[in-house]
C-alpha cells in the first residue's frame, strides 16, 4: 500500500553478510572452498574419467622397471605413487576425509565448548569453578602424545580420529565463550528476561547464545583448518585413517620413503593439504573482521596521533 | 603470593597425578595380553606366566596402581618391556635432543614472530603489513611436518643435487662433541619448529600490539613527546607481553616433552621420537612415562607463567 521505506533497518547479520560481499579476499576463499566440495564430490567421477581406482595398483603402466614410480602424464596426470596408484585420484579422495573430518571436529567441538562456556559462565559459582578447572585440566595435556597413544591402544580409524580431534579441541572455545557469557550475563536485557519468567534454559539458549554466536562462527571456521591439519598429522604417523583408504596425511607419509626420485609425491598432496587449512584461516579472519567492527576500528584508530 | 603459588603448585601436581591416573587406567585396565605381546607369539603359557609374574601384571589391578604410583613419587619411570632399559635412563638420554631441538627452535621462533609482529602493527594496513600478515597465515596454516619434508626437500635435497651437502638430515651431535655440527644438524629443525610456531606468534603480537596502541596511555605518552621507538617498545610491546608470556609457557613446557612430528621427519633421536617408536612396539611403560612427563613440563610450565603473571599484575594474586 505505501512505499518502501527509504531506510530500512539492518541487522547484524546482514551488516555482516555485506561486509564479506564486498570482501575480495573472502569471496576468493569462498570459490575456492565451493571447488574443493565439488572436487570431493566428483572423485568417483576422476576415477572413472581415469580409469583408475584410488586403491588399485598399476605395478606395469604405474612403476617404472625397476621399481620407480612413473612421473606426472597422460597415464597419471599427477604421477602415481609408490605402489602405483594414481596420485590425482587419491589426492580428490583424500579431499573427501579432509573436509569430512575437518567439519564434523569442528562443529562437534563448537558445540559442546560452547554448551560448557555458557553453562560455566551463566551459572558461576561451583558449577563455573569445577568446568573451567576441568577446560584448564584438558588444555595442559600433551595432546599430540596421548592422541597417538590412544589412537594406538583402541586401533585407529576415522571415528577415533574424530573424537580425538574433538576431545582436544573444545576446551579452547570453552573458556573463550564462557569469558564472553560472563561479560554479558549482568546485563540489564538478561535481568529484564529473568524478571519475566525465564527459566535458565531459555536464558542461556535466546538472550545469551545469540550474543556469542558471532565468536562461535568465527571460531568453528578457524577450527577446521586446525582439525584438518590434526587428521593429516594422525595420518602422517600411521594413526590416523587406516591405508588403502587415501588421506593426504598418508599419502605425504608415503612420500618420505621417495622424495628424492619422485617428487610428486611430496608436492600435490603438501599443495591440496595447504589450499584447504590456509583458504579456511583467511576466511576465519574476514569473518571475524566482518562479524567484529570493532576490530576494524581498532587498526584505523592506530593510523597516527590524530583524533 | 606463598599461598598463590603453592595452590597452583598443587593444583598441576592434581593435573599430573590425572594424567597418570588416565593413561593407567587405559594401559593397564583394558584387558589385553602384554606378557604374551613380549615374549611372542610361539611362547608357552608358562613363558608368558613367568613374564607376568616378573611384570607384576598377575597382581590385582589396584595393587598394580599402587605400585605405579608408588614408583612414580619416587621418579621411577619403571622399564621398558622391549629393552629392559630404564626408561629414566632413556629419557636422560633422549632430553638434551628434545632440549637443544626446543631451545633454538624457541629463540628462532621467538625473534622472527614478535619481530614480524610489531613491524606489522605499528604499519596498520600497509603492504608490509599485509605481506607480513599473509605470510604469517599461510605458515600458520601448514602442519608442521609439511614444513619439515619440504625443507627437506628444497634445502636438503635440491641443495645436495646441486653439490652442496649444508644441512645433513638423521643425526645429531651433543653441543659438547662439536658446537658447529650440532647446529649444522638441527638448524632445518629448529626452522621447521620456527616457522610454524612463529607464524602464531607474529599474530598474537600483531593483535596484542595494535590493542595496545590504541590505548589513551599511548596517545598520553605521544602527546608529551616521547620518541616513538620508546612508545613502541617500551610502553606498547611491554604491556603486550601478557598474552605472549602465557602462550610461550605452554609451547616450550610441550616441546620439552618432544616435538614429535619434527623429530619424526628429521630422524632427530629426541623424546618425541622415542615415544612414537615405543607405540609402534607396545613399550608400554616409555609411552607412559614420556607422557607423563610431558605434562609435569607443561603443568611446570603453567607454573611458572602464573607466577611471572602474578608479578606483573597483583590483579591475578587475589
Amino acid at each position: 500500500m505505501s512505499a518502501k521505506p527509504i531506510i530500512a533497518g539492518r541487522g547484524p547479520w546482514q551488516l555482516a553478510f555485506e561486509r564479506l560481499r564486498n570482501d575480495r579476499t573472502a569471496i576468493a576463499c569462498a570459490v575456492t572452498l565451493v571447488a574443493t566440495v565439488l572436487v570431493a564430490i566428483a572423485a568417483p567421477l576422476l576415477a572413472l574419467v581415469t580409469g583408475h581406482s584410488p586403491i588399485e595398483q598399476f605395478s606395469e603402466a604405474g612403476l617404472s622397471p625397476t621399481g620407480i614410480p612413473v612421473g606426472p602424464g597422460s597415464t597419471f596426470w599427477l604421477g602415481a605413487d609408490g605402489l602405483g596408484r594414481d596420485v590425482l585420484v587419491r589426492i580428490a579422495y583424500g579431499t573427501r576425509v579432509s573436509l569430512l573430518v575437518g567439519v564434523v571436529a569442528s562443529t562437534l567441538a563448537v558445540i559442546i565448548g560452547a554448551a560448557v562456556g555458557i553453562t560455566a559462565g551463566w551459572f558461576g559459582g561451583a558449577i563455573d569453578n569445577f568446568l573451567s578447572r576441568f577446560m584448564d585440566g584438558v588444555l595442559s595435556l600433551p595432546f599430540l602424545v596421548l592422541a597417538l597413544a590412544l589412537a594406538a591402544l583402541v586401533g585407529p580409524s576415522l571415528g577415533v580420529s574424530i573424537f580425538l580431534i574433538v576431545f582436544f579441541s573444545w576446551a579452547s572455545i570453552g573458556r573463550v565463550i564462557r569469558a564472553q557469557t560472563r561479560s554479558i550475563r549482568d546485563r540489564e536485557y538478561v535481568q529484564a528476561a529473568r524478571a519475566l519468567g525465564a527459566g535458565n534454559l531459555r536464558v542461556m539458549l535466546v538472550e545469551l547464545l545469540p550474543v556469542v554466536s558471532p565468536t562461535i562462527i568465527v571460531y568453528a571456521t578457524l577450527l577446521i583448518p586446525s582439525a584438518i591439519a590434526f587428521e593429516a598429522t594422525l595420518s602422517f604417523l600411521g594413526l590416523g585413517v587406516p591405508p588403502p583408504t587415501p588421506t593426504w596425511g598418508n599419502m605425504l607419509a608415503d612420500a618420505m620413503a621417495y622424495y628424492k626420485v619422485a617428487w610428486w609425491l611430496l608436492l600435490f598432496p603438501g599443495a591440496a593439504l595447504l589450499t584447504v587449512t590456509y583458504t579456511f584461516n583467511v576466511l576465519g579472519d574476514s569473518l571475524r573482521d566482518a562479524l567484529d567492527p570493532r576490530h576494524d576500528q581498532t587498526i584505523r584508530s592506530t593510523g597516527g596521533d590524530d583524533e | 603470593m606463598t599461598f598463590f603459588l603453592l595452590r597452583r603448585i598443587a593444583w598441576g601436581a592434581l593435573v599430573v597425578w590425572a594424567v597418570a591416573t588416565l593413561v593407567f587406567i587405559v594401559y593397564f585396565a583394558v584387558p589385553r595380553d602384554v606378557a604374551r605381546l613380549i615374549a611372542g607369539r610361539q611362547a608357552s603359557d608358562e613363558t608368558v606366566a613367568v613374564v607376568n609374574a616378573r611384570l607384576g601384571l598377575d597382581q590385582p589391578i589396584l595393587v598394580q596402581y599402587g605400585r605405579f604410583l608408588g614408583r612414580l613419587a619416587h621418579g621411577d619411570l619403571g622399564e621398558s618391556f622391549v629393552t629392559q632399559e630404564s626408561v629414566n635412563s632413556i629419557v636422560a638420554r633422549d632430553a638434551p635432543v628434545s632440549f637443544s631441538l626446543a631451545l633454538g627452535g624457541a629463540l628462532l621462533w621467538l625473534s622472527m614472530g614478535i619481530g614480524a609482529g610489531v613491524v606489522a602493527a605499528t604499519r596498520p594496513r600497509s603492504r608490509i603489513d599485509r605481506a607480513i600478515t599473509a605470510t604469517a597465515l599461510f605458515f600458520y596454516s601448514m602442519p608442521s611436518f609439511l614444513i619439515g619434508q619440504l625443507l627437506l626437500f628444497f634445502l636438503f635435497f635440491q641443495l645436495y643435487l646441486a653439490g652442496y651437502e649444508l644441512f645433513p638430515p638423521g643425526s645429531y651431535v651433543a653441543f659438547s662433541e662439536s658446537p658447529l655440527q650440532w647446529a649444522r644438524f638441527l638448524i632445518l629443525p629448529w626452522f621447521a619448529l620456527a616457522l610454524v610456531t612463529g607464524a602464531a606468534y607474529a599474530r598474537l603480537t600483531r593483535g596484542a600490539m595494535l590493542d595496545a596502541l590504541g590505548e589513551d596511555y599511548i596517545r598520553t605518552a605521544r602527546a608529551k613527546g616521547v620518541s616513538e621507538r620508546r612508545v613502541i617498545v617500551q610502553h606498547a610491546l611491554r604491556s603486550s607481553l601478557t598474552p605472549i608470556v602465557t602462550q610461550f609457557g605452554i609451547d616450550l613446557g610441550t616441546l620439552m616433552g618432544g616435538a614429535i612430528v619434527t623429530e619424526v621427519v628429521f630422524g632427530l633421536p629426541g623424546l618425541g621420537r622415542e615415544v612414537v617408536q615405543a607405540i609402534a612396539k607396545q613399550d608400554l611403560p616409555v609411552i607412559i612415562g614420556v607422557t607423563i612427563l610431558s605434562s609435569a613440563l607443561i603443568v611446570s610450565a603453567n607454573v611458572v607463567v602464573d607466577m611471572i603473571h602474578a608479578l606483573l599484575d597483583p590483579r591475578v594474586r587475589s
